[in-house]
């Protein structure tokens, strides 16, 4: 066959289809809290690590629901763990918990 | 049936309104106030959304309609005691009436806006109230508005915030801001303005007309984003800081003014006023409706209705249309019931 230098590109779509949400009901189980975000973007906003990281409260909770687990776990890894985004929360959302439930229940399935 | 005497507590919009429909329907309406003037919040409004229309020339309408109704200011209740279905009423300059029925219409306050004081309101200078720019576009006079560069609007301001316990939406705030960021910017046309939302909600006639015009003829920028707290740099001007929530972006801005829209919150004194009628809160702090279906001007205090934003959250359309629904159901109430 000859080359001609073309190549199909990876779709960017989200694939709902084949998203498993496994860990993340498990997590909601946990936290019911998550939610209820309505993604203000005051965590973000506030986030004292966000300022020099791309680590995002709000874009991680979204990500782990549309099955990018991978980048999620690596956001919450540059949490610093300061609360200042539990502190703004406009829905009251124990946003330090969640974090540390994520820490867990995604390092145990080793993402 | 005239000889029925129904009071109303409230001498703003809602108020007004009732009392010119129970007129109409051969009704005696006595208004009675606590402040010294008739109009409420509208009084102190200079336009109103979606169209800018002159708040004054509305407020003269509904007081030319109630020219010949009983009006009581500065009075407050003292003392209501209920009699069979008769309500004997004590006021504080210790006049009496007896009221066959009693009309609610003790609308609203806005919020406090130093509540939040991660927005610098009685900090910063340069901080003000969407109340506040409304007296400016009506008499000019705020030394804090100077020739402003960049102007911020903060939506949501005690809405949509457990931390305040507000968890409701105010409803007119969305509509007001672009309201006067369009004022404002035509008032420094070379200034930036810009709205930090969350959600513009749109939902009435003429408001997403308002919305697109903002955009298109008076280049208001809107940014998705709530502001997370305001601090002041080294020249006095304002910095604030958000998320661009669509970018995935935090963001920082300086600003010469910043706008706080706030809400609407139960109004101060009326739980006193609950008590004496034996009329419960609902879960957002205001009065609760019967039901808000079919009984929304009635309360389940038999002879006790309410009409306005004494319920919830309300447009000034929404609140005359209320008033005018509360002149029936009390009319229905004397003429069938009693």
């Amino acid at each position: 066959m000859i080359d001609f230098g073309f190549s199909i590109s990876k779709s960017s779509h989200i694939k709902m289809d084949d998203v498993d949400l496994k860990l993340f009901n498990k997590l909601e189980a946990l936290n019911p809290d998550i939610k209820t975000c309505m993604a203000c973007g005051l965590c973000t906003a506030t986030c004292t690590a966000g300022k020099f990281t791309d680590v995002s409260f709000r874009q991680i909770i979204l990500m782990l629901q549309r099955g990018k687990e991978k980048e999620a776990v690596e956001k919450v890894k540059k949490c610093m763990m300061c609360g200042k985004c539990m502190l703004v929360c406009s829905r009251g959302i124990n946003t330090r918990n969640i974090l540390l439930s994520i820490t867990r229940i995604y390092n145990e399935q080793n993402i | 049936m005239n000889t029925h005497k129904i009071l109303i507590i409230g001498a703003g919009p809602a108020g007004l309104e009732t009392a010119h429909q129970l007129k109409s329907l051969g009704l005696t309406p006595i208004i009675i106030e606590r402040s010294d003037k008739i109009g409420g919040h509208l009084a102190q409004w200079d336009r109103l959304f979606p169209s800018s229309d002159n708040a004054e020339e509305l407020l003269e309408r509904l007081k030319e309609q109630v020219k010949d109704v009983e009006i009581k200011l500065n009075s407050r209740i003292n003392h209501i005691e209920k009699e069979g279905d008769i309500f004997h009423v004590t006021l504080s300059n210790n006049k009496t009436y007896d009221v066959s029925a009693i009309v609610v219409c003790t609308g609203f306050d806005l919020f406090k806006a130093e509540k939040k004081q991660e927005y610098g309101y009685g900090i910063y200078n340069n901080v003000i109230t969407n109340a506040e720019l409304e007296k400016y576009f009506k008499t000019h006079q705020d030394e804090r508005i100077d020739e402003p560069k960049r102007i911020g609007f903060v939506h949501c301001v005690g809405s949509r915030d457990v931390k305040v316990n507000n968890t409701y939406c105010s409803k007119v705030c969305c509509a007001t801001a672009l309201k006067q960021a369009c004022e404002i910017k035509d008032e420094f046309p070379d200034a930036d303005v810009y709205c930090f939302y969350m959600d513009l909600r749109m939902f009435g006639k003429g408001y997403e007309d308002l919305y697109l015009k903002a955009q298109k003829d008076f280049d208001i920028k809107c940014v998705r984003g709530r502001v997370c707290e305001v601090s002041e740099n080294i020249e006095g001007k304002l910095v604030i800081k958000a998320e661009d929530t669509l970018l995935g972006t935090p963001m920082k801005m300086t600003l010469d003014l910043l706008v706080l829209m706030c809400g609407m919150e139960k109004a101060e004194g009326v739980e006193r006023i609950q008590n004496m009628l034996n009329i419960k809160s609902n879960s957002d702090g205001f009065i609760e409706s019967r039901d808000i279906f079919t009984g929304l001007n009635l309360t389940k205090e038999r002879g006790v209705f309410v009409a306005g934003a004494c319920t919830s959250p309300k447009t000034l359309p929404e609140t005359l249309a209320e008033a005018r629904s509360a002149a029936i159901e009390v009319f229905k109430y004397l003429s069938i019931e009693l």
